[in-house]
């Protein structure tokens, strides 16, 4: 936003105005999430910062909690949970979304406009609602409080995004490609896994990431779906927060902005390269 | 091939005649492309069904089950058929005769004798507790006490538990001795039966709902606005910089996008608590007194900002890839025929983001309008919603019916609004990040 030499001052004030409104809001959006990481490394069990630690004496930092993290066996469990929880969810999400993405992007396919409304619905319908509903049916059919019942619940959350990112993939497909493989005598199992599943393989993991972070992050259903054995990390902050606010809260947030830094780079690079290879330009 | 060549030269033959098309197998071309069409739908089909059978069995079924306990009232039916039976002529004035207590006697006679988990007075206490406090108890009791009763029954309920001699319990397991009832919806709308049965709003001081749904529908409204004021200018400013310093600044607002929920609501109560960073650093600052830390958490406060936080990108993104697609050129046409910056933003550039704003807006209420975790836990009271009523009687109170009921409003209102944001922009432009 070079300012051309034509501005009167009026144009200036105006210029300088707007752009220490628009880093003021920017810095609302980040500083919160920032201000975490320092915090995490206090030395006192505090919320704020301690005169030790702008005076930046190495004595008001520690890694104490960072070591309650990990040394706390609930702790522990929670991120075995959450991992074992979310990748289980994200592998049913990606391959019954993928599927279901597959023939919605066919032109031959009936009342796609329906079907597609119900696939999406988990992400439209507010969370407490699903909670509840799948809060009742699990506990009737003795769901409730398992692993499956959480996994099934997650992965039904996570596949619209599978199904949203698959079919925008999609929609730059060129179909005269699986034409020519099965002219060239290629099954369609072949041509899906020779042809197809490598040019759509970047909207899927993108799908399945998001399908991943959902679960990831969710904690609605797990509040009323799990159990004391299914506590995921998201769960343990809740009651973190709610029961005894301790800054190990803080390291755990830390570790988790740097993995969603991570998962972050990850999709950003894959639809790079989905746009690339469909020739479409990188935007 | 010679084959087929055969078969289309007859097919041309037949063409100038009056045979039909057919291919090799002598079928009418017609049908046979007909067929292969409906082979190649059900094909697409069968690709969608797993998913579809499973959204349709863990999810969308699930729901359905949760609106259809809104209504269901089996529990009375279930435990007293003959009492309900005998109640149908009574005019709901004075108490009922012998002959109801009878009935009631014998069917709390024929509930002891099932085995325990189907004894169904159990729940009936529980349902009429919704309605009249203590009339668990005076279930439960007479119940356990009803073997012992010998005629004349009513007075032997009286003596058991004053509150049969109640004709407000009469009326309610009368107007509630249906297997489907309304009650829930009465409740859940401030409004309660009077006497003659008809529909009347509660006391002002028991009023609960309806003013809850209008807070959630203020909070709701001030965040969307909220998010417009502070995500307009910042999209703005993204949509005129060059593509590369754009993506930067896009990794600022994507970063609070994909950082766990939780992490950025500890984040607020970090910041705003009275011990936290800003109260600490405004007392350091002399700017307040130690004693007057202000209170920005557990209250509206509190569920504004962090919410608005939280929602800001859902706002940005439909507004960044609008005005991306704004041709500068309009704006510099406005200019050179003679319209003030103002004006030419006000006539020419912001009519054209209105697709953006409307889709942001909508998808920013809709977020808000159900949203349950930031009100937990930073709300307090003042900044609860009515999703935390919801999840309060499903886990506390433990009036299902009641909680399914609040929920259906909840989710017909969502979709109502869902159903807006398909007609403005269409479910399919739904960006993920």
């Amino acid at each position: 936003m070079s300012m051309p030499a034509y501005y009167t001052t009026k144009d200036k004030i105006w210029h300088y105005t707007f752009r220490v409104i628009c880093f003021a809001i920017f810095f609302f959006l980040l500083a919160p999430i920032l201000i975490m990481i320092p915090l995490s490394f206090n030395a006192q069990p505090f919320f704020t910062f301690t005169r030790e630690m702008l005076t930046l004496n190495p004595d008001g930092f520690s890694l104490r909690w960072y070591q309650d993290f990990l040394e706390s066996a609930s702790w522990r469990r929670s991120i075995q949970n959450s991992f074992l929880i979310g990748i289980a969810a994200t592998i049913i999400s990606a391959t019954l979304g993928t599927l279901a993405a597959l023939g919605l992007s066919r032109s031959e396919m009936p009342a796609k406009g329906l079907i597609m409304g119900i696939l999406i619905s988990p992400m439209i319908v507010p969370l407490i609602i699903s909670a509840a509903g799948m809060f009742f049916f699990f506990s009737s059919i003795n769901l409730a409080q398992t692993y499956l019942g959480v996994i099934l619940a997650h992965a039904a959350l996570g596949t619209p995004f599978v199904v949203i990112t698959v079919t925008a993939t999609l929609v730059g497909f060129d179909h005269s490609l699986t034409r020519a493989a099965a002219n060239l005598g290629a099954s369609p199992t072949r041509t899906f896994f020779k042809i197809t599943m490598p040019l759509i393989l970047p909207g899927i993991i993108s799908g399945a990431l998001f399908a991943f972070i959902t679960s990831f992050d969710e904690i609605v259903v797990v509040l009323f779906v799990a159990g004391v054995e299914q506590r995921t990390i998201p769960r343990e902050m809740w009651s973190g927060i709610r029961e005894d606010i301790s800054p190990t809260i803080l390291a755990v947030a830390t570790i988790l902005v740097l993995i969603s830094v991570a998962l972050l780079t990850v999709v950003e690079l894959l639809r790079r390269r989905g746009e690339r290879l469909r020739g479409m330009s990188p935007g | 091939m010679a084959q087929a060549d055969a078969t289309m030269m007859g097919g041309a033959g037949a063409s100038s005649g009056t045979e039909k098309l057919v291919t090799a197998e002598g079928v009418p071309l017609k049908r046979a492309l007909e067929r292969a069409q409906r082979r190649r739908k059900l094909m697409a089909f069968a690709l969608v069904v797993p998913l579809l059978a499973f959204i349709l069995t863990v999810f969308v079924f699930p729901i359905a089950q949760m609106m259809w306990l809104s209504v269901k009232n089996d529990q009375i039916v279930n435990a007293i058929p003959r009492t309900l039976e005998e109640l149908r002529d009574w005019d709901g004035r004075e108490l009922p005769d012998e002959a109801v207590f009878a009935a009631l006697h014998a069917d709390l006679m024929e509930d002891l004798e099932r085995p325990r988990r189907e004894q169904a007075t159990g729940p009936m206490g529980i349902r009429l507790n919704y309605e009249l406090s203590a009339a668990r108890s005076a279930v439960s009791r007479t119940a356990r006490a009803a073997s012992g009763f010998e005629a004349p029954y009513k007075e032997a309920f009286i003596d058991a538990h004053r509150l049969w001699g109640d004709p407000e319990l009469w009326r309610i397991i009368k107007r509630e001795g249906r297997p489907l009832t309304a009650s829930y919806y009465v409740a859940a709308l401030d409004r309660q039966y009077d006497e003659d049965g008809r529909i009347v709003q509660r006391d002002e001081n028991r009023r609960i709902y309806v003013s809850l749904f209008g807070r959630t529908l203020m909070l709701s409204v001030i965040i969307t606005g909220m998010t417009f004021l502070l995500g307009f200018p910042i999209a703005f400013y993204m949509s005129i910089l060059p593509m590369r310093h754009a993506n930067l600044l896009m990794i600022c607002v994507l970063l609070p996008f994909w950082t766990s929920l939780l992490v950025r609501t500890s984040a607020w109560i970090v910041l705003l608590q009275q011990q936290g960073v800003i109260n600490t650093g405004l007392v350091t600052l002399g700017i307040i007194d130690d004693e007057n830390r202000l209170s920005m958490i557990y209250n509206m406060t509190g569920t504004i900002i962090a919410m608005t936080h939280i929602l800001l990108p859902f706002m940005v993104l439909p507004l960044y890839s609008v005005m991306r697609t704004i041709p500068p050129s309009y704006m510099r046409a406005a200019k050179s025929l003679g319209a003030t910056p103002w004006t030419a933003f006000r006539r020419v550039y912001f009519p054209q983001t209105l697709p953006g704003i409307g889709a942001g807006g909508v998808l920013v209420f809709i977020i808000s309008i159900g949203y349950y975790i930031t009100p937990a836990l930073v709300g307090g009271q003042s900044g609860r919603m009515i999703s935390n009523e919801i999840a309060r009687h499903i886990q506390q109170s433990l009036n299902w019916g009641l909680a399914a009921a609040l929920g259906t409003m909840l989710l017909v209102g969502v979709l109502a609004l869902y159903w807006l944001y398909n007609r403005l922009v269409g479910a399919d432009s739904l960006k993920l990040g």
